[in-house]
């Protein structure tokens, strides 16, 4: 079976890959959870390139309703081109604007959707969905259409769980939660992502990035795109690994500290511990 | 044969339902799991867990039900079922240069693994004590807590001996069971429920995009479309009993409070010690100074606020029942009064206690609150939160 694996780029770990599958030979949506920051976004495009799939990305925002995803009837334009005595008007189907939903349904090959941070929307949004994911078709009113799927989507869905979603929703999904990866793991996504990183600067960097997420007070804990994000900018600056190795994240603040903490709380936490522990040395 | 293990998962409080059922019989004739154990474990868990605060339920339920599928225990022939490798690992992992040391003055690892696995054939059952047989507390060179220096560790629970450790066995998930206490970010998400049903509401306000398209539908005759107005606006009062016994849930408390503030606009806190009377105060440094009368805060706090007492409500009952119970002061109106008080004004209140549910039952205090609270009494877990939330904005 053809499947999604991990690639160069993107470390999955089997479960992971399991529930892809799964997803995929059973043509159900995948809901992803997580941490932010743990790579959910990510897992569609690389869904996508491991399949061969193009991606549609739909992005789900508090205003965002159900409806959208499907299509649009454009009423005011209608309204102004009657005005205007366009013959276009007497062709409702001019006016009906085609959602995210209809662009995968439509399209001549199979594609992988993405709805991005579905939990953002209104607590009413995955239920409007239901039917659509789970036959792939809906009904177009004003024109009196069925748009029923050429090929079924595989549909990933991703949540950053600020609401909960409805049962009736989850029934229809594969779930998978994303746990914060390991050291061992996270060695493999830092060599994903920078093949070319100096060994010692990447472990001295881990080092630092798992005492920094090992403070318990710390109110957004740093995750994978921050590591990320920090060893790129450590790698532009090209600091030496010693720099990181006597920032002992006790006793200082790590260099560039900027891309993992982003709470000035949380900087505020890192000065008083550094220097509480400078004292304590004296 | 699965139907015993959806069984057993609805029974562990994990709602899985027949169409999840009927999905995994499918994605198994598909060959998603292709006959493998893990991979079996890893597509069940897809399909059947919706939500991460179940994940270490279903570890520990799909542990229970699929025993069977591990190398059979109890069967001393078969001694080798821990690996070599394993126990090495084990070994190297837990002694000391010394102890290893000494282990060569039994003969060396080799031999100190013979004997284990020549032992391990000999041994029928579970073993306490003594100083030959694998078990706990010994002074055998096998087992766990035992003061042999020469002593392998063989995990730290009875019979694990016999088994390699399965993924379900690690319970990776374990602090996302919505049992189990909580960090403030796991907080948040629960104290967020409570924003959720603030919009809603009678339809007041115009909507004028609606408007628009409504009359632009009813080809420009006028249709007024409303909506209910913005409320995510919740306006919460926390009252803590700090001092005394809550000294030991001071780390908890602070979360809850930390999560609080950055979840809500209008969080006004004040303090009380073991039960709210007549004065209350906001900072406790500096509590003679900060005091305020518990009237004012009536007065200056409508009715829309949502009323939170944290507490562990362990103290004696007079102290809610009798006036002039108070340990610290001489109040002329009982708690009783003043609980009342607070809850007829607030329209909605609740209690939350950071001690855990089973342990209410052994002070009379608590019970007396919890019914004075009309059972809105909640622990000061995420399932906790989440029930108050639910309560706090029906």
């Amino acid at each position: 079976m053809a499947g999604f694996r991990s690639s160069q780029h993107y470390i999955a770990s089997r479960d992971l890959e399991v529930a892809v599958n799964a997803a995929i030979a059973l043509q159900r949506p995948l809901l992803v959870k997580g941490e932010p920051g743990t790579g959910k976004t990510v897992l569609a495009h690389e869904v996508a390139q491991a399949l061969g799939h193009p991606l549609i990305e739909w992005h789900i925002k508090s205003t965002t309703k159900a409806q959208q995803g499907l299509y649009e009837y454009d009423a005011v334009s209608r309204l102004r081109d009657g005005q205007l005595g366009d013959p276009r008007v007497h062709e409702i189907g001019n006016y009906i604007v085609r959602g995210k939903l209809w662009d995968a349904f439509e399209a001549d090959k199979p594609h992988v959707l993405l709805i991005d941070e579905i939990d953002k929307a209104d607590i009413e949004f995955p239920n409007d969905l239901l039917l659509e994911l789970d036959r792939m078709q809906f009904f177009v009113y004003e024109t009196r259409q069925t748009v029923v799927a050429k090929h079924r989507p595989v549909v990933i869905i991703t949540s950053n769980n600020e609401k909960e979603l409805p049962d009736a929703f989850l029934r229809r999904c594969f779930f998978h939660y994303i746990r914060f990866p390991d050291r061992e793991t996270m060695e493999k996504i830092v060599q994903a992502h920078f093949p070319d990183i100096k060994q010692e600067l990447a472990r001295e960097a881990l080092n630092v990035f798992f005492q920094v997420r090992g403070v318990t007070e710390l109110k957004k804990k740093p995750a994978t795109s921050e590591l990320l994000d920090w060893l790129k900018l450590l790698m532009i600056e090209d600091l030496p690994p010693e720099v990181l190795r006597s920032t002992d994240a006790k006793t200082a603040i790590p260099p560039l500290y900027g891309a993992l903490l982003k709470n000035e709380q949380d900087v505020h936490l890192f000065e008083r511990l550094a220097f509480l522990s400078r004292q304590r040395q004296r | 044969m699965l139907a015993h293990f959806i069984l057993a998962l609805r029974t562990a409080g994990i709602p899985a339902s027949i169409t999840e059922y009927l999905t995994l019989l499918r994605g198994m004739k598909e060959g998603v799991a292709d006959y493998n154990v893990d991979d079996f474990y890893h597509l069940s868990r897809a399909t059947l867990v919706k939500d991460e605060r179940h994940l270490d339920r279903f570890d520990r339920v799909f542990g229970e039900v699929f025993k069977g599928l591990e190398p059979p225990e109890g069967d001393p022939q078969e001694g080798a079922a821990i690996p070599e490798e394993w126990l090495r690992k084990l070994a190297e992992k837990f002694l000391t240069e010394e102890e290893k040391a000494q282990i060569e003055a039994l003969g060396g690892f080799e031999k100190l693994i013979e004997t284990l696995k020549q032992r391990l054939a000999e041994q029928k059952g579970r073993h306490q004590g003594g100083s030959k047989w694998i078990g706990t507390g010994g002074t055998s060179p096998f087992g766990a807590h035992g003061y042999n220096p020469e002593g392998v560790r063989i995990g730290q629970e009875e019979s694990r001996h016999r088994r390699a450790v399965k993924i379900w066995d690690k319970r990776e998930f374990k602090d996302l069971d919505g049992d189990i206490e909580i960090g403030t970010r796991n907080m948040k998400l629960a104290l967020r429920r409570l924003r959720r049903f603030a919009r809603q509401g009678a339809a007041t306000e115009l909507d004028l995009p609606d408007t628009i398209r409504a009359t632009a539908n009813n080809a420009g005759t006028l249709d007024l479309k409303l909506v209910p107005e913005r409320h995510n606006t919740v306006k919460v009062l926390l009252f803590l009993d700090i001092g005394g016994s809550m000294d030991d849930h001071v780390q908890v408390c602070a979360e809850l409070f930390s999560a609080a503030r950055a979840e809500f606009k209008h969080l006004e806190h004040f303090y009380f010690h073991n039960c709210p009377y007549e004065r209350l105060w906001t900072n406790n440094r500096r509590r003679r100074e900060s005091e305020i009368s518990t009237w004012e805060v009536l007065r200056k706090y409508g009715p829309d606020y949502k009323l939170i007492f944290v507490g562990d409500a362990a103290m004696s009952p007079y102290e809610v029942i009798q006036p002039g119970g108070s340990v610290e002061h001489w109040n002329e109106e009982t708690g009783q009064v003043w609980l009342q008080r607070l809850m007829g004004h607030f329209r909605r209140s609740a209690w939350l206690n950071p001690m855990p549910e089973a342990a209410w039952g052994r002070y009379q205090s608590a019970q007396i609150l919890h019914r004075l609270m009309e059972r809105r009494m909640y622990p000061l877990t995420l399932d906790g939160i989440e029930a108050m939330t639910r309560e706090l904005s029906r």
